[in-house]
């Protein structure tokens, strides 16, 4: 059977969705029917490919992390480098593509709302790529913890919008972002920066993530003779893993595990991990997902140490994927991210993004359960440069 | 006839419908039920009650901060339909339209929620991110209870969304004057004419306008076109400041203001 899902109206079984006010279902019908279009121009392909490779940096590389393998004990780790793309993470695959297409769609400003920065980042840097003016959302929180990143929005020619409203994370600011889409509609393109929002963002931010998967099958084929044991990546919305399950979902000997957040703790209520943790379905910001809110339908605070992964809902397919039993999912807390961002920096040489570090400590567990014939692809979606004073802080504390 | 139809029937020809809105439980949950009333003998002839929610997406910043005094306050579902039950004790004419996000509708599943609308005295339902597409279920359960779906229409509504969103709706259908937030101030009079026209020409269902309405003025000018004329953040402003002030007071002489500015139809 093949997988073609979501259906015409942004489906995914039970999942996903239109759930918009009104003044945005022309324009997201207006989206739908532009992306359709160019997704099938082999024009609109060719720009979007070679930007890929020649402003990316595209095809990123797969590395067999030795040292790591040796200290898990197991499977081998291949990571897939997204942290090597110009900016730093996976996000400008996205961004690069949604640039694309609201330059075709005559719009002459972007948005987007931002956690850990990377997102905002990798839409300015594209704003200022096609000459397009640029808003980036972003909780006061987060602007203080990744301040970096806010740096380097402001050297790019991004307005960054400090936002001071509920928990100051990436939910508020995509409250914020929804926004303003609904005032500037007419020259401005939301760019959302993961696999969640109304039809057709999911699908959409998928379908561009997805040459993450795509190289990593072909690369993995071509160094092991043969396809991964299991693949992993961190969830916060979840582009990255999106991206990379993608291409192997219909090959069914290969797991596919999503790792969400864990905070301080499933237990203790403080972590960002919608999936694993038990939460039921619900509505939010144009989409039907798991999504952690109280008995009254009102949406809960959630912690992460890490700015990217800390939002109460996940893309609605990464539902439909745990419900059908085709993705695991698991959580990591902040504490296990942080002896994984500390292993890959001492024994690679490689500092990852704390989302990233996610991934790398379900990784290590998952090497040491598979044994050592087995093989393990870890997205690693991001390099941890803006982390640097989030990690410190944290020393000192603990 | 509903409560609303009848509302509207007894306007037809005479002027536009006022329209009021308040969150429940803002600025506290013991003065919503008498504000309620106030807002009526002031001159309301529906009143709209807003279920306070944690992201209010389509609001702007005077309708997010009474959503959070609400919260702030303690306010659930359970608290508006309770309040609302309290005023109906009193008030049995004057119609009660609920608008929230279906997040907390979500939680408390359709069914219920429409039942406990409908033993409350709810008389519609205004569900701002839950568009006619995603409303199957919804649709059945408020149908099913007796109580009235309002959907929107906005600036971008293609001519045939106009069409699907009203098929949909029951009451009224609430047309947003303008593209943005809750609040905004540029009304363009004349450009809202020209769209309700069209939206009218796809359409049965009276038509509300709301969404910019700022005072006496903006009132008057769409009590000329629109069927009912839809009031919120301005208000709200008027129950929050200034500081010290009676809120119930406040909102009492706004309200009489716009009702006064209504223009009389022949
Ligand atoms: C490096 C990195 N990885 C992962 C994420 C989480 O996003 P997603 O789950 O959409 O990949 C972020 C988000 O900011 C990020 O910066």
């Amino acid at each position: 059977m093949t997988y073609d899902l979501p259906d015409a109206r942004g489906h995914f079984g039970p999942y996903g969705g239109q759930f918009v006010a009104e003044t945005l279902m022309g324009p997201l019908a207006e989206l739908i029917s532009a992306y359709e279009t160019a997704k099938d121009d082999p024009d609109f392909q060719a720009a979007l490919t070679r930007d890929l490779h020649d402003y990316v940096g595209r095809p990123s590389p797969l590395y067999l992390a030795e040292r790591l393998t040796a200290a898990a004990g197991g499977a081998r780790i291949y990571l897939k480098r997204e942290d090597l793309n110009h900016t730093g993470a996976h996000k400008i695959n996205n961004t690069l593509g949604q640039g694309l297409l609201a330059k075709r769609m005559g719009k002459t400003r972007l948005i987007a709302e931002t956690g850990a920065g990377q997102h905002g980042v990798a839409t300015a840097t594209v704003a200022a790529r096609l000459g397009m003016r640029c808003a980036v959302y972003m909780g006061a929180e987060d602007m203080r913890r990744q301040a970096p990143n806010v740096r380097r929005m402001r050297l790019l020619g991004a307005d960054v919008v400090g936002v001071t409203l509920g928990s100051q994370t990436l939910k508020d600011a995509m409250n914020e972002a929804l926004r303003d889409w609904a005032t500037t509609v007419d020259d401005t393109f939301y760019v959302i920066g993961s696999v969640s929002g109304p039809h057709p963002y999911p699908a959409m931010v998928r379908d561009f993530q997805a040459i993450i998967g795509r190289e990593a099958r072909a690369q993995i084929l071509e160094r092991e003779g043969r396809l991964p044991d299991a693949a992993v990546a961190c969830v916060g919305g979840g582009s990255n893993a999106m991206g990379l399950f993608y291409a192997f979902l219909e090959d069914q000997a290969v797991d596919l595990y999503g790792v969400e957040a864990a905070g301080e703790g499933l237990a203790t209520g403080r972590h960002a991990a919608p999936l694993t943790a038990g939460a039921r379905p619900g509505v939010l910001h144009g989409t039907r997902s798991y999504l952690m809110y109280d008995a009254h339908g009102q949406i809960l605070e959630t912690h992460s140490i890490s700015a990217g992964l800390d939002y109460p809902g996940v893309g609605p397919e990464h539902a439909w994927l745990k419900d059908s039993g085709r993705a695991r999912y698991v959580a990591v807390g902040d504490q296990q991210a942080l002896a994984a961002f500390r292993a890959l920096t001492h024994l690679e040489g490689i500092l990852p993004a704390l989302e990233s570090s996610h991934a790398l400590a379900y990784a290590q567990i998952l090497a040491r359960e598979l044994g050592r014939e087995k093989v393990i692809v870890v997205s690693l979606s991001g390099r941890g440069d803006k982390d640097v004073e989030t990690v410190a802080a944290y020393e000192e504390h603990h | 006839m509903s409560r609303l139809q009848n509302v509207f029937a007894q306007l037809q020809g005479k002027r536009a419908a006022l329209v009021t809105f308040v969150t429940g439980g803002d600025p506290e949950p013991a003065l919503t039920v008498p504000l309620l009333h106030a807002l009526v003998e002031a001159g309301a002839d529906v009143l709209e009650v807003g279920i306070p929610f944690s992201d209010p997406m389509a609001d702007g910043p005077v309708i997010q901060m009474s959503h959070q005094r609400a919260l702030a306050h303690g306010t659930t579902m359970g608290d508006v339909l309770a309040m609302v039950a309290s005023f109906r004790q009193q008030d049995t004419r004057t119609p009660v339209v609920l608008m929230g996000y279906v997040n907390p509708v979500e939680a408390m599943g359709y069914a219920v929620f429409a039942r406990a609308c409908a033993d409350a005295g709810v008389d519609g339902v205004i569900l701002v991110d839950l568009p006619p597409e995603e409303a199957t279920e919804w649709l059945a359960a408020a149908r099913r209870a007796g109580v009235d779906r309002v959907f929107l229409l906005a600036p971008t509504s293609p001519p045939e969304r106009i069409t699907r969103v009203g098929e949909a709706s029951s009451g009224f259908v609430y047309y947003v004057a303008l593209k943005g937030v809750t609040g905004a101030a540029h009304l363009d009079i004349a450009d809202v004419a020209k769209k309700l026209a069209v939206v009218r020409s796809h359409l049965r269902l009276p038509v509300g306008v709301g969404f910019g309405v700022q005072d006496a003025a903006s009132a008057r000018a769409l009590g000329e076109v629109a069927d009912a004329v839809i009031v919120g953040s301005a208000l709200i402003r008027r129950l929050v400041a200034p500081e010290g002030k009676d809120a119930i007071a406040g909102a009492r002489s706004f309200v009489a203001g716009l009702r006064a500015a209504l223009p009389p139809r022949q």
